[in-house]
């Protein structure tokens, strides 16, 4: 069981996500730079955040030509787990590996801060687990949990056609939604403008989820929540599923 | 060479050079210079790069200590031990006079140089703070008044996307700093910024031009005709002319530039850099003659070699451009090919432009014609250095009696101020959580990271409060380094080092020179107290605008290390029912305190007085309260005095909790004195209603004088004394100090 952390220039999330893999999670991980043709050896693979190819042109309209891209289309196809954090979630869009487009906050502000995430879809690879935290309660996924994690980004406000969105609906591909405190989705909650607050889909066969909160930066108590560790560890259950492969996925103590 | 400029008496003054520093050069050279020599002096001798009017101030700073590893001076950034065979780089800079007339690209490319500063020392880049002075941006008189407050937030608002754009985007998280609004910025703000990498001691890295023979390499962006000349620019008064200066601002690629770091910090750990020198200020001219004059040698470069963006560049234009996101690097013989494979594989340019020579020579040639030729160490080191006249300001204006104000609507006033108000409208700008390693969001008296490649836990604060400095030089410089050692002791830390920047008007003018002088030995005297040896920094002379200097502004910023994560603190209260406490004394001191400047619209008066022994005192009775387990929450009484930091520690939460407070027992002096004090030394806690009683006599016992001052909780700040009664609602407390910065800049 092996996870690749894709760095494309100017990826800066790349050494976060590593770190929340290989040391929360014990995971075997690496880094893949993004002129390597191929990462059909790994089991997970992420597409980190951060600004590749300086975000010129558009959010991730260079990196989907980066020659590690059309391996991970193929591996996705495959049916292989590929999750993609912000500017990952963007590059997965301009890669048509998810459909529609992050366009910039409606604030035209970069924002940086905390939100929560409403889980709208505990049945995914990468939402039904349940997880541990450092007090030893338990985070169990739930449709309706609201999930603690920061974003930060100038482009996050999810568009697309009005056809499209009848589908992510009705295939249940909505997986997060921002909201209030109190689970409500409201205009207030919207820190960016995405139609029907979306801040995480996944694509129909389930295996490729883009999200724009980052869980990786709330892997940890010490940093204000733990909320993320629940989606590492649904994707390396599955993943682990997938390959058959066993070995012991833990924290490293 | 062709077409160069004859060398005429204009010509020279053009450049800031005056005539006895031409005689200087010619003697120097042992001739006329030629044009290029000619800009290449007037960029090494501008105060900016050779300190020549404030270096004598500058020795008087402490330097060493036990965990100094690099001093100030001797690298681009001091170098800190921090344990474990690991340390820290750190350093402050500033970029105001490009940020007045361009601030976008102008403070964005400040916080380009300060993180080339640290990598270049080998160092990881992990958080920047910055610290920013603007004119003021509220109010809505008409008229001219109102154009002039238009214009501040056009540049407090470019500023900041500036910063946000660059650090963003390269991934080094900005997570705290200061901001402060004033008349005597209008025209000049000030640019501060502050960043801060980790290192084992071992991959400390060093800027000589080390080993006859050696390949020098160009590495990075290709050289345009941006920026040409901006250390001189920056070492002028702003005027009305000065947006014609707009060439002289660089142009800023954090994309370029976070390669750039990525492909540094491989190829040092590859083994195969014998020396690295980042061109910041005067670009290619500094980092070749500081390499050479480091390391005793020559160093002698192509210009044809160098990756140009555009033709017919003039060997003046190469040398004195600031293009950014540019490196020189000194590779050692035999191992080119490692920086080859690692700038091919980043996709950046490089080229090898020259070599290591024993002669002591800067030698510049454009194929085989020599255009410079300059002795390296005396063009680096030999510039004139300038005792200025000082004389002294008259005191300042007394405080007397002032008119009554109703405390309900003061500090309801204070905390819509924006040099008080919540920084929220900047913060949410800057990615504050990359790296994963922000313990305190910002916002809280000092900044808390955590170093995952170190393990450790470190805080860091910039702080300086100009209204004291403009009073009283001395004491102000004094109280900047107290404050920020006590936004340390508030957030679990012990101090470790400091790093200055040093903001002032034309040092020509005597009063100006003897406000630096004053703020200098302030700043030196009580860094010496709380033994937090000086690292670095940077001068910004010159910071005039026609109205005049700005306030004297010498910036602090302090490093220091928390121990264990349970001593991580914060100012907020922490839910209902914790006692409240004061640690120092209640104090009285008004003159030069932000409810006289904002309430009654004057700076004037006194600034409070500092007493190191009640200052350090306080200092260390938090840190072992806080040690001990009792501090649920942690505050320092600064600008605004005890209710703006009661009302702070109220509001500024993930949820606003009340307080009760009551004062009857610190007398029944007068509201303005009682609530609003700026007097130093005194922190507020909460602590669990069952430890009040053990943690006031631990203050007591380690010679703090400390009170009880009420209990958290309801949906009031309520403030009794005696008779007197002040509530306010926490919500209107919140809504005032959240919301005033975002309403003035989203006005329509």
């Amino acid at each position: 069981m092996k996870a690749a952390v894709i760095r494309f220039p100017g990826s800066n999330c790349d050494q976060d996500c590593h770190h929340v893999l290989k040391n929360e999670f014990g995971l075997d991980t690496e880094y893949v730079w993004h002129k390597e043709e191929s990462v059909e050896q790994f089991d997970l693979i992420v597409l980190p955040g951060g600004f590749s190819y300086g975000d010129y042109l558009r959010c991730g309209a260079i990196a989907r030509f980066s020659p590690v891209m059309r391996s991970v289309a193929a591996e996705a196809g495959r049916g292989k787990l590929v999750l993609g954090i912000c500017n990952g979630f963007q590059i997965l869009c301009e890669a048509r590996l998810l459909p529609g487009a992050l366009i910039r906050n409606n604030s035209l502000h970069f924002v940086c801060e905390y939100v929560q995430a409403r889980l709208e879809n505990m049945e995914t690879a990468f939402t039904h687990s349940e997880v541990a935290k450092s007090d030893g309660k338990l985070l169990t996924a739930r449709t309706g949990l609201l999930l603690r994690m920061p974003i930060a980004h100038g482009e996050g406000n999810y568009r697309a056609d009005e056809e499209t969105l009848r589908d992510l609906n009705r295939y249940k591909q909505i997986i997060l939604r921002y909201s209030d405190a109190r689970g409500a989705i409201t205009d207030e909650a919207n820190p960016n403008g995405s139609s029907e607050n979306i801040a995480g889909i996944t694509n129909r066969a389930g295996n490729v989820f883009g999200l724009m909160p980052h869980p990786e930066r709330a892997c940890d108590p010490l940093l204000g929540s733990e909320d993320g560790k629940l989606i590492f560890q649904s994707a390396i259950e599955s993943a682990m599923k997938k390959t058959k492969s066993s070995g012991p996925i833990g924290k490293r103590n | 060479m062709k077409d160069a400029p004859a060398i005429t008496p204009e010509l020279i003054a053009k450049h800031g050079i005056t005539p006895d520093e031409y005689e200087r050069i010619r003697s120097i050279l042992g001739r006329e210079p030629n044009f290029t020599e000619l800009g290449i002096f007037s960029v090494m001798w501008s105060e900016h790069c050779s300190y020549k009017n404030s270096k004598p101030e500058l020795r008087k700073f402490p330097t060493t200590g036990p965990g100094v590893l690099v001093k100030a001076g001797e690298e681009n950034a001091g170098v800190i031990d921090i344990g474990d065979g690991w340390a820290i780089a750190f350093k402050m800079e500033s970029h105001n006079h490009p940020s007045a007339i361009e601030p976008f690209q102008g403070a964005a490319t400040g916080v380009g140089g300060i993180i080339r500063d640290i990598f270049t020392m080998g160092a990881r880049p992990v958080f920047s703070l910055n610290s920013l002075r603007f004119g003021p941006i509220s109010g809505a008189e008409n008229g001219a008044k109102q154009e002039a407050i238009l214009h501040n937030r056009r540049l407090f608002a470019g500023v900041v996307s500036g910063i946000a754009h660059y650090g963003n985007c390269i991934g080094i998280p900005t997570i705290g700093g200061e901001i402060y609004f004033d008349e005597s910025y209008e025209g000049n703000p000030l640019v501060n910024v502050f960043c801060l990498g980790v290192l084992r001691h071992e991959e400390i890295a060093r800027g000589g031009a080390v080993g006859v023979g050696n390949p020098v390499f160009y590495v990075g962006a290709e050289t345009g005709r941006d920026g040409l000349a901006g250390a001189a620019f920056a070492s002028r008064d702003l005027t009305e002319e000065s947006k014609q200066d707009r060439p002289a601002v660089q142009v800023g690629d954090p994309f370029r530039e976070k390669l750039l770091l990525e492909a540094c910090l491989e190829l040092l750990a590859s083994g195969a850099v014998a020396g690295i020198q980042d061109m910041g200020a005067a670009g290619l001219t500094c980092s070749t003659c500081e390499t050479a004059s480091r390391a005793g040698t020559g160093v002698e470069i192509d210009l044809e070699k160098v990756p140009k963006r555009e033709p017919g560049m003039t060997p003046y234009e190469i040398m004195l451009s600031e293009s950014q996101e540019r490196m020189l690097i000194i590779v050692t013989k035999g191992k080119e090919q490692p920086v080859r494979d690692i700038f091919e594989k980043w996709d950046l340019p490089y080229a090898e432009v020259g070599v290591v020579k024993d002669d002591g020579m800067m030698r510049v040639r454009v194929g085989a014609e020599v255009v410079a030729e300059i002795p390296a160490h005396k063009l680096a080191e030999d510039a004139p250095i300038y005792k200025r006249e000082a004389t002294p300001r008259p005191a300042p204006e007394p405080l007397g009696p002032l008119p009554e104000a109703d405390p309900l609507k003061a500090l309801l006033a204070l905390l819509a101020h924006p040099s008080i108000a919540s920084k929220n409208w900047v913060y949410r700008q800057y990615d504050h959580m990359v790296r994963a390693g922000t313990c305190a969001l910002p916002g809280s008296d000092a900044a808390v990271f955590l170093v995952r490649e170190a393990n450790k836990i470190l805080a860091a604060t910039s702080d300086c409060n100009a209204i004291y400095c403009a009073l009283d030089p001395r004491e102000g410089a004094r109280i900047a380094v107290a404050e920020a050692a006590r936004n340390l002791a508030c957030s679990g830390a012990r101090p470790l080092a400091v790093t200055d920047n040093l903001n002032f008007g034309n040092p020509y003018k005597p009063e100006n020179f003897w406000q630096l002088r004053e703020c200098v030995e302030g700043l030196a005297e009580a860094c010496r107290e709380f033994n937090t040896p000086v690292t670095g920094g940077n001068v910004s002379l010159y910071n005039q605008s026609p109205a005049g200097a700005v306030d004297p502004t010498p910036t602090v910023g302090m490093v220091g290390l928390i121990e264990n994560a349970s001593h991580i603190t914060t100012q907020a209260f922490k839910g209902a029912g914790d006692a409240i406490l004061l640690l120092g004394e209640p104090g009285s001191e008004l003159g030069g305190s932000h409810y006289v400047k904002v309430i009654h619209g004057r700076k004037a008066g006194t600034p409070p007085r500092l007493d190191y022994r009640k200052e350090k005192a306080v200092q260390e009775a938090v840190r072992s309260l806080i040690r001990m387990g009792f501090v649920k929450s942690a505050h320092d009484c600064s600008e605004g005095g005890l209710a703006v930091a009661l009302a702070e520690c109220c509001i500024s939460g993930d949820e606003m909790v009340g307080a009760d407070i009551d004062l009857t027992a610190f007398g029944p002096g007068p509201a303005d004195e009682l609530l609003f004090n700026e007097s130093q030394s005194r922190i507020i806690i909460s602590v669990r209603r069952e430890n009040a009683s053990a943690a006031l006599s631990l203050a007591e016992w380690q010679g703090v004088p400390a009170h009880r001052l009420g209990f958290t909780g309801g949906e009031q700040l309520r403030i009794k004394s005696g008779e007197r009664q002040w509530p306010w609602p926490v919500k209107d407390l919140r809504e005032n100090w959240w919301g005033a910065i975002r309403g003035w800049m989203e006005e329509s």
